[in-house]
Order: structure tokens, then sequence, then C-alpha cells
């Protein structure tokens, strides 16, 4: 298969005819769809600015009455602080960022391009995790991490996330080092270029839209990601966000969950998902449509 | 490049760190979960060797039962709403305008929020007392008091949680859906539309049909993303009541880390790594037949 990334060719699609009612009826169904879509993250973002009183209140208000940063300010000082559970999450991320790239940067290179023995099969082992669910596998590898002190670390967590990510990523990138015109390959090797500088001058450049998609993937699977760093994580100070943060739903100071709180940990939560989604949504789609599902 | 001895052994080179890396992190804990499925260890007593007794245990048991088939209730509860509401949307949103590519965009937006967080945005909205739903229902007088969402009925919680998770996924199904809507050829849709087909006919004549392999493949992943369901049970009912709500993967993770019992945990684990192996053959040989 031929998965480059360029940019999805977005044919035009012969609308029914419409009639000047109908243009109507679609626009009220998308206005419609968006509010209902947006709603619950709105309201969100709502009650984290609540005064504290009125967060906790029942039935709950629609709109806040006062507005009041007190809940990001306890969420600020939280247990270890909510500087240690976005340093954690945050630099996961990052390490899974660097193992993913400096992995399939070269695999996907050398079985684009290189005659490799077995490579079939070298493929399929590298591929083996799209068949084995990582959920499965957690038992095992959480004895294996904490034998080579691997639980409780970012490093850990990262390696479990890259685990997670590399047959994507792999799959990405050597398709688009497939797709380099052979022209360019040769002319850097009649220049005498090595391995290593024809894989920097000629085949990154062009790769360039696929090594972004790779990251933006790595860097939401690992940001969202909770099971693993659930089960890998036990303490306090190594969480991540989503997992201080489902802590928090039940366990709280005043007596009673602290709505307004974890709905600041919420707001905070989403915003760089959505914030890179909208940057870089060209990226996001093209991994979407050759990887996801092909 | 040339086939040199030299290139061989810089391509494996290359290739060794991640294949390394696959052998330890992926490999190694497969065969060491099947190794330990036939042990029973507790960690804190030796493992001893006990052939297929977790497994036959597992049968035998109870809670297994009762996790898988709330898991495939789940399963069965979610999917259909996910295919033929994401597959609506993608009718919706596919043509070329302005407002309709908004649309898509937005309704893709928790699509990248993690299903942890969304989570726990829609438990305090389902929160009985202090959640909005609640309030809005019993403000339209659609209930006359707040209804417990959330871990006391099983089925409730079911439809709670299924809400939750079809307003955080349908996005997925819909982009991919629009992908194949899109890649029909223009002269078969006009073709139809000279011959005088109505809009449903067409969509259910010539685009259903020409996008069915997208329809399938969002399908499986669908279905393998509901049986491996963990996050929004463990946060929105904790497999409350008496772990009803304890899917699949719920019950793995209660044996295998809270209860420790390591070598039952892996037997079930390589149950649920078969169950999801059948699904995900099915979606390669059906990659496969549609690439060539």
């Amino acid at each position: 298969m031929t998965a480059t990334l360029e940019r999805t060719t977005i044919r035009a699609v012969p609308r029914p005819v419409h009639t000047g009612r109908m243009r109507y009826l679609v626009a009220a169904g998308c206005i419609a769809i968006c509010t209902v879509t947006l709603l619950p993250l709105l309201y969100s973002v709502l009650a984290s600015v609540k005064p504290t009183a009125e967060a906790a209140a029942t039935p709950p208000t629609y709109f806040p009455h006062g507005f009041s940063l007190d809940s990001y300010r306890r969420l600020w000082d939280y247990q270890e602080g909510l500087l240690t559970y976005l340093g954690n999450s945050f630099g996961t991320a990052l390490l899974t960022i660097v193992f993913t790239l400096l992995l399939t940067v070269p695999a996907g290179y050398a079985l684009a391009r290189f005659p490799i023995p077995g490579k079939e099969l070298i493929f399929v082992v590298l591929l083996l995790s799209l068949i084995v669910p990582y959920q499965a596998l957690l038992t095992p590898m959480f004895l294996m991490f904490a034998t080579i002190h691997l639980t409780n670390s970012l490093i850990g967590l990262a390696v479990l996330h890259t685990a997670i990510q590399l047959p994507f990523s792999l799959y990405i990138l050597r398709n688009s080092f497939a797709a380099v015109p052979r022209e360019l390959e040769e002319a850097a090797v009649v220049d005498g270029a090595g391995s290593l500088q024809t894989l920097v001058r000629v085949f990154i450049p062009p790769t360039v839209p696929a090594i972004v998609t790779v990251t933006l993937f790595a860097f939401i699977t690992s940001w969202n990601e909770f099971l693993g760093a659930l089960v890998m994580m036990s303490s306090s100070e190594k969480f991540t966000l989503p997992v201080i943060l489902a802590t928090a739903r039940t366990e709280t100071s005043l007596g009673g969950t602290d709505w307004g709180m974890l709905q600041a940990g919420v707001t905070i939560s989403v915003i760089p998902c959505v914030l890179v989604y909208l940057l870089l949504q060209r990226y996001y789609m093209a991994g979407l449509m050759s990887g996801a599902v092909k | 490049m040339q086939r040199t001895r030299r290139n061989r052994y810089i391509g494996l080179a290359y290739v060794t760190p991640a294949l390394v890396f696959v052998l330890a992190f992926t490999v190694y804990p497969l065969g060491r979960m099947i190794w330990m499925s036939l042990h029973d260890w507790s960690l804190i007593t030796p493992p001893r060797f006990i052939g297929l007794d977790n497994y036959k245990q597992a049968f035998g048991d109870r809670q297994f039962w009762v996790s898988f088939l709330f898991t495939l209730k789940y399963t069965v509860l979610i999917t259909p709403v996910l295919i033929v509401g994401g597959y609506l949307l993608a009718l919706l949103t596919a043509p070329a305008s302005r407002t309709r590519a908004i649309t898509r965009t937005i309704i893709f937006v928790p699509v990248v929020i993690g299903l942890g967080v969304s989570s726990l945005l829609w438990y305090w909205l389902f929160s009985t007392n202090f959640g909005v739903i609640n309030r809005i229902l019993l403000d339209l007088h659609v209930i006359d008091h707040p209804v417990l969402w959330l871990g006391v009925d099983a089925d409730t919680s079911n439809f709670a949680i299924s809400t939750s998770v079809v307003w955080k996924v349908i996005g997925f199904g819909m982009i991919l859906f629009v992908g194949a809507i899109q890649a029909v050829p223009t002269e078969i849709t006009e073709a139809s539309l000279v011959d005088g087909a109505g809009y449903w006919q067409r969509i259910g004549r010539v685009i259903l049909p020409l996008t069915m392999r997208t329809v399938l493949l969002v399908t499986l992943v669908s279905v393998i993303g509901s049986l491996l369901a963990f996050d929004q049970f463990y946060i929105m009912t904790a497999g409350q009541p008496q772990n009803e709500t304890a899917t699949s993967v719920f019950f793995v993770y209660l044996n295998s880390f809270p209860y420790l019992k390591l070598g039952y945990g892996a037997a079930l684990s390589l149950v649920l790594a078969v169950t999801i192996l059948a699904f995900t053959i099915v979606q390669l040989v059906l990659t496969r037949r549609s690439e060539s």
C-alpha cells in the first residue's frame, strides 16, 4: 500500500439538490450537534471557576453566580501539588516521543530501504503488539519492571507507552520512507554520503509531515493513557494527571468530592490535547486515515 | 540501495534497537504471561506448576462470566449506536461546505481528550445530587426525584456510561466514514442522480455498498475497543454494584493487582488476548483483501 502522508484530498461530494428549506435544516442540525458536543466541556470549564460553595451546591447552578479561581488554587496544592503531576504527565509524554522516534525512524528507514535478511519476519515481530492488547500484558510487564526498577518511574511508564505506540509509528514511517523517490537517494550515494547522512539529508526532509504525525500521536497516547499509569505508579508523587484526578474523585478533605477542583483538573487535562489537535489537525487526520484502519 | 553484504548489515543495525525493544517489552512479557498462567503464584509464595488449573478455575468462576457477559452487553449496546450514529453524522458533514467542515472538527474534539478524563467529566454530570443531568431532567419534569445513575443498578450504569462514551468516540467513526464517502467517485453518484434516485435511495444503493469495507473495519475497531473497556467503568462505577459492572479488563486488573493472584490474572489475560486476537485476525483479513 502507498500511504504517503499527503493532505487527504477532499473531493467535492455532490450534495443532494437542496431547496432553501433543506439548507436551513442542515445548518440547524449542525448547530444542534455542535452544541451537544461542546456543552459538557464548556460546562466543566464554567464549574471550575465557580466559587467553592457554589461548586458544591445541590442542585447545581446552570451558570456561575460568581467567579473565583479557588478550585484551581486547591488543585495547585492538592497532595504533591499540580506542578508535580503536570511534570509527570509531560515528562512521560516527552520521553515517549523521544523513545518512539529513536526506535522507529531508523527501523522504518531500514525496512523501507535496505535488503535485510528475514525482513518480512522482522516486520511482523515489530507489529506484534497490534495483535496483543497491552492491557493483557500488564501483569508480566509489571513484574518485569519491578525487578529492573522501572515501576514508579517516568522512564518505565514511557517504555510502556512506547511499546503501545511503536507499531503505528513504524508503519507510518516505513511507508513514508518507501515513498521517497529513488533518484534522490542515488544522487546522495554517488556523492559519497554514508547511510546516516543519507537518512538525515535525503529521507528526513520529505518525511517531516509523517514525523509530526507520529510525534503528535505519541503525545496524545501518553498524555491520555490511564490503566498502565494506574498499575505502574504506586507512590502518589509519581502519578500522572489522570491518575491523581481519578484518586481525587473519591478522596477529599472536605468530606465530599471536591467537584470544583475535579473540573479544574479536567479543564487542565483537556487543554493540551485540544490545542495540539486544532493546531495540527492536518497531521492528525493524515495519521488517522493511513494508520487507524488500514 | 544495492544488495551488498555491507548494506544488509547496515540495515540490520538500524532495525536492531526496535527489534530488541519489542522482544524485551512485548514478546518476552507474552511468553512470561503464558508461563505464569500455568502456575499458582501470589507473590508471597513461590510459583508452583499447576497445568491448566487456572483456566479451569476461570471458567468455573462466577465473576468471570459476570464480567464477560457484562462486557459483551456493553459492546452490543454501544456498537450499533457508534456505527449508525457515526455514519449519519458523516453523511451530514461529508459534503464540502464551511458549516459542515466546522461541525466535523467539533464532533471530533472529544476523540482527542483522554477516556479517563472524559469519564471524570461525565462522572460529575451524572452525579445524583451535584450533576446537571438530573437537574435538567427534574426541571423538565421528566423525573420526579434524582436518578441514581452510577453504581447502583448495572443496566442504568451501563446506559449512562455508554452515553458518555458515545459522546467521546462517535467522531472517530465519523471521520473515517467521511473519508470513505468522499472517496466515492463523483461520476457514480452523478449517474444515480440522472437515474432519478432519491437521496436515501442513493445512500442505500450506491454510497453504503461502496463504503461497506470502512463500515466493517470501524465496527471491528469499535468492538475491540469496547471489549477492552476499563477506564470508564473504573472511574464511573468502580465496578459497583457488587462487581456487576466490572468489565473483563477490570476483572483481570482486580486479580492481578489488588488481589495479587498473578498466575490466575495471567490466565485471564490470555483468555482476553485470544478473544481479541480472533477479532483482530478478521480485521487484518478484511484489510488485506481490500488492498489486493
